[in-house]
Formats: C-alpha cells, sequence, structure tokens
C-alpha cells in the first residue's frame, strides 16, 4: 500500500535524539555530511558507519524501517555503482573482455561511492525519522530568520513548507481511497499500456485535485478566521530552547568531524 | 449454504512497522442470500477494513473469503469478477466522482464490465432511477450538483453494475433527515427489485431498527454481538458500554420499565410501545 512508504516520515519517540533542539539537529546533519565528504580511507568511513550506528541505536529506529526506506533509492546506488565499476580506469586489471575492463581501483571506487551514498541518505533519514515536521521547519525558520533582513519571505516559505507536510500523509490517505472506490467499480489502475494506464489514472487523478483544491480553500479560510496575517508580529506557543544535551551533541559533532580531518592528513 | 462467508478472517494495517494495527481479527461471518444485515460498531471498530474484503479490494493478512462456495482470492481473475458482483459504496462516495457528465460517472463500472454501448446505456438508466435521480440531471455535470444528488449519483454508479449483493458504507451519514429516508428508501426498493442482499453499515439505530434482518456488532474488530434487532437491542447496557445506543423508543421503555411498567424487553419500533401500552391499558380495564 502507499501509505507503507517511510521516506521523510516521522516516527514519535522520546528518545535523547528525538529530544534534541531541531536547529541543532539541522546543523549536526550538515556537519554530518561534511565529515561524510571529507572522510577518506578504511578508517574514515568505518568511523562515520560507527557514528551512524550509534545515532540509529540512541534513535531506536529499527533496521527493518531503514531499510524498508532504502528500497525506493536501491535504484539510484545500483547506477552509480555500475558506472564507477565500468568507468573508472586504473591499473591492475581484474578482468577483460572487449570493451568491458574492469579494475581493481574501480571496484573499490564503487564500493566506496555506494557506501558513502548510502550513509548520507541514512543519515539524513535519521533527521526525519526523529524530528516532527513541523519542529523541522520551525527549526529551519529559526535558523534563517536572519535572511528577512534582505527581504527574503522566509515565513512563508517556511508556513509553505509546514502546510505542505502536513497535507502529504492526508493526500496519500485520500489518494488510497479514491482508488480503492474507483477499483471497486473495476478501474484497473495496473495492467496495460502506457496509454491505457494513464488513461486509467484519470478517475483517481481527477478527484484528487477536486479535494486537494476543496481542502486549501477551507484551510485558507480556517486561517483568516483565525486573524493569519502572516509572520510579523506572530509569537510561538512552543519557543525553541537549547539545552545541556545540544551542546553535548555539538562537541560530540566538532569531535567527529575534527577526527576525520585528522585522519585524512594523517593517510 | 450462505451467499458470502468469511473465515477466521484477520486484517493487520502497516503490519511490521511501529505503525501496526491490528483493525479485524478472526472474524467468522455469513450472510445469505435476500438477507438485509445492518452493522454497526463505534468509530474505529474494523467495520470498513471489514467490509473491504467483501469484495477482494483488500487482501486477509490471513483466513479467507467465500463467494458461492469460492474462495474469491483463488485467481486474479475471480477477484475482478467478485468486484462486480459485490457491489461497494464507500463512506462519502460523492469524493469519487469524476466524469465531465452524470451519466458518464454512473457509466463507468458497466463499462469497466465490457458491456455493449446499449447495455450500459439501459443499466445506467435504471441505475439512476433506483437511486432517484432525474434525467434532467443525467446530462449536468457531477459538480454542479447539490450534495445529496451527488451521493445519490455516486451510488447510482454502484447499482449500475446490477451486483447481487450491494454493501453501503454509512449511506446516509452527513444528509438531512428527509434525504437519509429517501436514500434509504430507494436501497430497499433496490432490494426488492433485484433480490438483492444488503449490507449496511450505519450509526443510525432509529433506521436500522425499521429494515434490517439482523444486527452484526463489531466491537475492536471482533463480532461482539449478532442477532436480529430485537435481540441486540435488548442488550441495551451492552451498547451503552460500547458507546453505542439502542433507538430511542427502547430507551423510553427501558426508563418506563424502571418506574415499573411491565413492558417486554425487546421493544425498539414506536409502534412496539404503542401496542404495548395499549394492552397494558385493556388489561387494566
Ligand atoms: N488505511 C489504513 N491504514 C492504517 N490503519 C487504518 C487504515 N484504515 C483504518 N485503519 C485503522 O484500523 C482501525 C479500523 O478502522 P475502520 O475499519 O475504518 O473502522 P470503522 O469503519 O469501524 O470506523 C482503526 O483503528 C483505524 O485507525
Ligand atoms: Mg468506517
Amino acid at each position: 500500500m502507499l501509505k507503507d512508504i517511510t521516506l521523510g516520515q516521522f516516527f514519535p519517540g522520546n528518545t535523547v535524539v528525538h529530544r534534541l533542539d531541531p536547529r541543532m539537529k539541522l546543523v549536526l546533519t550538515l556537519i554530518y555530511i561534511t565529515a561524510l565528504f571529507l572522510a577518506q580511507g578504511l578508517f574514515g568511513y568505518a568511523l562515520m558507519l560507527g557514528v551512524l550506528i550509534t545515532c540509529l541505536a540512541l534513535s531506536r529506529i529499527s533496521p527493518k524501517t531503514v531499510l524498508r526506506g532504502l528500497r525506493p533509492v536501491l535504484f539510484i546506488i545500483l547506477v552509480t555503482v555500475i558506472l564507477n565499476v565500468f568507468f573508472i580506469t586504473g591499473e591492475t586489471i581484474l578482468f577483460e573482455y572487449r570493451f568491458i575492463v574492469i579494475t581493481q581501483e574501480g571496484l573499490l571506487t564503487a564500493a566506496f561511492m555506494a557506501s558513502r551514498l548510502l550513509m548520507l541518505i541514512v543519515g539524513t533519514f535519521l533527521l526525519t525519522y526523529t524530528t516532527s515536521p513541523i519542529a523541522l521547519t520551525d527549526g529551519l525558520e529559526q535558523m534563517l530568520s536572519p535572511l528577512k533582513k534582505i527581504r527574503l519571505p522566509i515565513h512563508e516559505l517556511a508556513m509553505m513548507m509546514s502546510i505542505a507536510l502536513r497535507f502529504i500523509p492526508t493526500l496519500i490517505e485520500e489518494t488510497d481511497k479514491i482508488m480503492s472506490a474507483q477499483k471497486a467499480r473495476g478501474a484497473d489502475f495496473d495492467s496495460g499500456g502506457l496509454i491505457k494506464r494513464a488513461k486509467a489514472i484519470l478517475p483517481l487523478i481527477i478527484p484528487l485535485f477536486i479535494s486537494a483544491f476543496r481542502r486549501a480553500d477551507e484551510l485558507a479560510t480556517a486561517m483568516e478566521s483565525r486573524c493569519y496575517h502572516g509572520g510579523e508580529g506572530r509569537t510561538r506557543m512552543k519557543v525553541l530552547k537549547s539545552a545541556p544535551r545540544d551542546y553535548m551533541a555539538l562537541l560530540f559533532g566538532a569531535v567527529v568531524i575534527a577526527t576525520v580531518v585528522l585522519l585524512r592528513a594523517a593517510g | 449454504m450462505p451467499l458470502l462467508r468469511t473465515e477466521k478472517l484477520n486484517h493487520i494495517y502497516s503490519a511490521g512497522t511501529p505503525f501496526e494495527r491490528v483493525a479485524v481479527s478472526d472474524v467468522n461471518f455469513a450472510v445469505e442470500k435476500g438477507e438485509y444485515l445492518g452493522i454497526i460498531g463505534a468509530t474505529g471498530s474494523g467495520k470498513s477494513t471489514f467490509i473491504q474484503h467483501l469484495n477482494g479490494l483488500l487482501k486477509p493478512t490471513s483466513g479467507s473469503v467465500y463467494y458461492e462456495g469460492r474462495n474469491i482470492h483463488e485467481s486474479k481473475g475471480y477477484a475482478r469478477e467478485t468486484r462486480f458482483k459485490v457491489g461497494l459504496v464507500f463512506q462519502y462516495p460523492e469524493y469519487q466522482l469524476f466524469e465531465s457528465t452524470v451519466f458518464e460517472d454512473i457509466a463507468f463500472g458497466p463499462k469497466n464490465m465490457g458491456l455493449s454501448e446499449a447495455e450500459v446505456r439501459e443499466r445506467v438508466l435504471e441505475a439512476a432511477g433506483f437511486a432517484g435521480l432525474k434525467e434532467a440531471q443525467l446530462e449536468k455535470s457531477p459538480f454542479e450538483l447539490s450534495g445529496g444528488e451527488k451521493r445519490r449519483a455516486a451510488i447510482a454508479g454502484v447499482i449500475a453494475m446490477r451486483p447481487g449483493v450491494l454493501i453501503l458504507d454509512e449511506p446516509t451519514a452527513g444528509l438531512d433527515p428527509q434525504g437519509r429516508d429517501e436514500i434509504v428508501g430507494n436501497i430497499l426498493n433496490y432490494k426488492k427489485a433485484r433480490e438483492a442482499t444488503i449490507i449496511m453499515v450505519t450509526h443510525d439505530m432509529e433506521e436500522i431498527s425499521r429494515s434490517v434482518d439482523r444486527i452484526v456488532l463489531f466491537e475492536r474488530g471482533k463480532i461482539a454481538l449478532e442477532g436480529t434487532p430485537a435481540q441486540v437491542f435488548s442488550e441495551v447496557k451492552l451498547l451503552n458500554e460500547l458507546g453505542l445506543s439502542a433507538p430511542k423508543v427502547t430507551l423510553v421503555a427501558e426508563r418506563l420499565r424502571e418506574l415499573g411498567l411491565p413492558l417486554k424487553k425487546d421493544i425498539y419500533m414506536i409502534e412496539h410501545l404503542r401496542d404495548e401500552l395499549k394492552q397494558l391499558r385493556e388489561a387494566r380495564g
């Protein structure tokens, strides 16, 4: 079912990772990504893997969930691997057949690239798995708020993002429902050629659009009747506050990136 | 042999994730041809999930569904065939309308069945009649209709497949009393004309007490109680515990009994109470 897509989904919980300030989590994710790209050699990668696994364990996200989330991106990783294996040239040739040449360097690069990509994706999963969309956009809005000075509509962008995120599950549920209703009248969404399939999707798309517009309209009315008038002068019910654990986490991040840089310099 | 039957039916949503949820558990259920069955139960008790198994839309996590004695998931073809024989009207079906005219929308099901144009036309007109739509409305866009009319159009869209079993999920939710009575009347007409089997999920106890032969009560994915309206509505206490209520007349009779009138326990229609009270008066002279 559509519902089982876990990409970008939030799993509520009460672990240390869940409770970190969303701003700090955003910063830490950036640090993690930077460290991942700086990491070199077996030790660097092993360190990053260790960090990732520790964070996953702390957040109590089950490995099953992570694997399920990876399914949609497997194709991209596969393509990366194939490109690297066949197109990286090197000295140590392991296999040769006409124009196909596989080198040890190619295999190694492919393995590193794949693990880097995987770690990158799982790391960002960790952010969305443990942070509610609302907290995430709140954090983002506050971090970007200095840009308001140069007249970027940060509040509006954040509001649009939280509304969009809020309605993704609703729309998925609705899609499921309308699909079932049309199937009950014999609609067939999963057989036939391209044209037949494109046509078959109309009974799904039209009601979905109509309902999305209806919802948008209702939401706009609801916001206006509660006097929403943009970000100016708006205060928050939940003010983000940093706790000692946030600074601990930052320290941890700093140590990791410093180690990675040292390893790189040494290796 | 029952027309439609389930055996140890279980359904678990999002099995194996933190959102796992048992919606239907171990339900053994059977309905005979021509029966009018009501399904009641609190919100979230699994009614909607259960009925989506009866036409094969949902696959059971375990257990099976039999139509005329054949397992409906026996083959892909048979599962699809069952969808036309067991018509399912979803809750708020008006949100599934999509064609440019009401006629075309009602024709969607019959067309999917691969019927000829003439036959499709005949069925659409017949279904519109059953659902109480006027011929002039058929050429309109479905989005020009009123809420009640949209509901009728959507119900007609399922009736047009001439299902032997018609299942409706809260068909009267959100309608005014008149609209409610009309739709229930239409369903009854279809049942009589086609000798159809009807399964209706509802929250409207007054309505269900008048029309159905048998009531099945769902509670947390299980069948908690099953029987004639008289049997089910005599369990006022149990109904209350489950967050449901008996028809108002039953509650009035219950109160009168508490006050000392020797009334029967299975009063669920106003006529029953009237007759009982008459008898009591005559007995007292
Ligand atoms: N598509 C779905 N995905 C996950 N859980 C669902 C889904 N549909 C229903 N549920 C859950 O299953 C249970 C039964 O729901 P439902 O069959 O809709 O009950 P009812 O129709 O009696 O209100 C509820 O707890 C509901 O939250
Ligand atoms: Mg329901």
